[in-house]
């Protein structure tokens, strides 16, 4: 087996391998710049790798499956590093919290990203699931000297290991009903026999596990207090990339238990209903929220909404659609939670009221952020609108069209909350003189916002990628 | 006397994960909670490991293992959070470190 | 021989069950770790009546014997005082607690109630054969041979960020 596996799996392989040169760095040079720059080198690496077709198959004996499906999100995944780390270190430098430990469990945190969206086997998902949200943890309260970074990382902890717990429990009853663990080997028994009632509750309590990560309504509530407290650069990872882990994860199970829930009306109607509450509380409570972080964590919880849909959906077209919005959605909300690290440096400036008059003195930096919050709400021509358009679409194609219906509704409701931002960097006066003064516009920022405009207006390119993950994800 | 067979086991996992959940929903101590959550995980193993003894396959009983690592690993990380929890609130009942409710 | 092992059973059952009542009910947070340890020794015992010898040492070792400890440490670390009556806070969460515990609960043993018709597969091994050492070692070499290198990442991470999080004069080196 060996060396050919670990050709196959070379992404993985890679990053396990630098995960460990970066540990070794960091503990004998001790330099936050040093480790920065390799970690940011890794990502380089590992996106480089993932614009390349390679070999596809399952390595180590189906434990992975290495596919154009892992690969688009293994891709989407290194970009969000990427992004992220190059724009913590300003703010890490000013919260005196500068260490090169960060980007290690950074890079870490990516690593199990990559497990989890190209397992083929429970033990891998679950592995994969649990590097990723305890390398989480460790980046909420990574601000030790802060009150709210400490309370969120504790409460993000204590629902995070519940629902691995219930997550565990779900894989525990799914194997008994079944007998395997391999994925594709569970939808061989599931096509040939039907499903146990054990089956059914340990899918939903795995899904429950799910649902928690991906903040869908009512598992939602620890969402805004963890991305207020926690520091904006890891708020920005929690809220995308772990997000789109989620869901690639969701999709590899719900494609493997296909023929179970593929017109199972039961299955849509806990789903869909799951996604209309998650859309309309999402957008409805970040109405009323002042502070720019906390109406972001709600946006985000309502973003989960949509991206649902295109699970209910469950045509190759619906999960394209999803994995194409986790892209662009990673890219804008990293954008605007970089925009706002930015800002909190100045003082406490947090409310949106805060941002009043950004456009006179940090013209830029304003046109940025009025471009983040745009594709948000789902404007054309911003990437944001593509992706919405796809997910809805396929809504439509598989006859929930109601469904669909609700979330234009949701999104025009959303167009309140992102629009003010805009009114109030665009229209109104500054609250003091040169409140912006020490502001410095990261060139990362402009790169994100030129992304988001390109696959919006040339979409097809990462459309086309997208859609080929789904053709060739999982029939072999 | 009956024959001590599967169901006895998954009834005993199912109490556990239950009590387990009370424990999370109800207590305030957020060590006591954290010790919820370790009775949950051990109840998913003890169903891993019966339904590995019925079925006849290995892979129920790997798994626990590795539930058992990663519980190792999840208490390490908590317990650091906890103490820098106590540190700056003085306190650890979750009921009270409650700083960003509007 | 069927005699013995439901005493075993009942007892060890029993024990369990006491152990995690003790945990979720008890006031002194020690008093809730020590009833937790009473607790995975007796699952311990479970896994013995399972024939999985190996796990059952395992548990013992890592929580009884580490995972334990680290709590036990915690808490005397903490100093805490015994949390308030319980019947003091009974709340809306706690309701909510006992009813979604109870509903959960009664779920799950009406399921187990029905006969389960385990999927039976074509194996060579008997169940003692499953718990020994050398198969869980074979295993863990060949086919969990990945889950096995990529968990030792796992534990990388958890040693980092607990000293990230917990050492004492932690500070940035530039």
């Amino acid at each position: 087996m060996a060396l050919h596996d670990l050709l196959l799996a070379l992404p993985i392989t890679f990053a396990t391998l630098w995960t460990i040169l970066l540990i070794v760095v960091e503990a004998t040079a001790k330099r936050a710049q040093l480790t920065f720059s390799l970690t940011s080198v890794g990502f380089l690496i590992l996106i480089t790798m993932m614009l390349f077709p390679s070999e596809q198959g399952y390595a180590f004996g189906e434990m992975l499956r290495l596919s154009p499906y892992s690969q688009f999100a293994n891709f989407v995944f290194a970009l969000s590093g990427l992004l992220v780390i190059t724009l913590s270190q300003s703010y890490l430098a000013k919260e005196n919290i500068h260490f090169g430990e960060y980007y290690i469990i950074v890079f870490i945190a990516t690593l199990g990203m990559m497990l989890m969206a190209s397992a083929a086997h429970m033990v891998v998902l679950f592995i994969g699931l649990e590097i990723m949200s305890i390398a989480l943890y460790v980046l909420a309260g990574i601000m030790r000297k802060d009150l709210r970074a400490n309370e969120a990382a504790m409460k993000y902890f204590l629902l995070g290991a519940f629902s691995s717990g219930f997550f565990l429990y779900g894989i525990s009853l799914i194997y008994g009903a079944t007998g395997e663990m391999t994925l594709f080997k569970i939808g061989i028994y599931l096509q040939e026999n039907s499903a146990t009632s054990l089956f059914w509750i340990g899918l939903s309590l795995m899904m429950v596990g799910f649902l928690f990560k991906i903040s869908a309504v009512p598992f939602h509530q620890w969402t805004p207090d963890v991305y207020e407290g926690s520091p904006t650069p890891s708020t920005a990872l929690m809220s995308t990339a772990s997000k789109a882990a989620a869901f690639t994860a969701l999709i590899t199970v719900v494609l493997n238990v296909s023929s179970q829930t593929e017109n199972n009306s039961n299955w849509i109607f806990a789903l869909s209903t799951i996604a209309v509450l998650t859309m309309v509380v999402g957008n409805i409570a970040a109405l009323s929220q002042d502070n720019l972080k906390r109406m972001l964590a709600f946006s985000s919880i309502a973003h989960a909404g949509y991206m649902l849909v295109g699970i209910v959906a469950g045509s190759d077209a619906g999960y394209s659609a999803v994995l194409y919005y986790a892209l662009v959605y990673s890219l804008m909300n990293i954008g605007a939670f970089g925009v706002i690290a930015l800002i909190e440096q100045q003082r406490e400036l947090t409310s949106a009221s805060d941002y009043a008059g950004l456009f006179k003195e940090k013209p830029l930096l304003a046109g940025v952020m009025a471009l983040f919050m745009l594709s948000l709400t789902g404007i054309p021509p911003f990437g944001g609108f593509i992706g919405k358009y796809k997910l809805f679409a396929a809504a439509v194609e598989s006859g929930l069209s109601w469904l669909a219906v609700v979330g234009v509704l949701a999104s025009a409701v959303s167009a309140y909350y992102y629009l003010r931002v805009v009114v109030f960097m665009f229209m109104r006066e500054p609250q003091a003189e040169n409140q912006f003064e020490g502001v410095v516009l990261n060139p990362t920022l402009v790169l994100i916002a030129l992304l988001v405009f390109l696959l919006g207006i040339f979409p097809t390119g990462m459309l086309r990628f997208a859609g080929e993950a789904m053709k060739f994800a999982f029939n072999m | 006397m009956p024959e001590i067979g599967l169901n006895h086991f998954l009834v005993l996992s199912a109490i556990l994960f239950s009590l387990g959940l009370f424990g999370i929903m109800t207590r305030r101590n957020a060590v006591v909670v954290l010790m919820g959550v370790e009775l949950i995980l051990n109840a998913a193993n003890l169903n891993l490991v019966a339904f590995s003894k019925f079925n006849g396959t290995m892979s129920g009983v790997m798994f626990s293992m590795f539930g058992i690592i990663l519980a190792a690993a999840e208490a390490a990380v908590a317990l650091a959070i906890v103490l820098n929890i106590y540190a700056r609130f003085k306190t650890v009942d979750i009921g009270e470190i409650d700083t960003m409710r509007e | 021989m069927e005699t013995v092992s439901f005493i075993l059973f009942s007892f060890l059952g029993a024990l369990v069950m006491v152990g995690s009542i003790g945990t979720v009910w008890s006031r002194n947070p020690v008093t809730s770790a020590l009833f937790l340890v009473l607790n995975f020794f007796a699952l311990g015992g479970i896994y013995l009546l399972l024939e999985a010898q190996f796990i059952a040492v395992v548990q013992v070792i890592v929580y009884a014997g580490a995972i334990m400890v680290l709590f036990l440490f915690t808490i005397m670390l903490l100093n805490l005082d015994d949390e308030q009556a319980l019947k003091e806070k009974f709340d809306l969460q706690k309701g909510f607690g006992i009813l979604l515990g109870g509903v959960l609960l009664v779920e799950v043993l009406y399921i187990l109630g029905l006969k389960i018709n385990l999927p039976q597969k074509s194996t060579t091994l008997t169940p003692v054969e499953i718990g020994e050492a050398k198969n869980i070692g074979r295993e863990l070499i060949t086919n969990f041979l990945f889950p096995f290198e990529i968990v030792s990442i796992l534990l990388l991470l958890a040693v980092v960020g607990a000293i990230v999080l917990a050492k004492k004069n932690f500070s940035p080196n530039t």
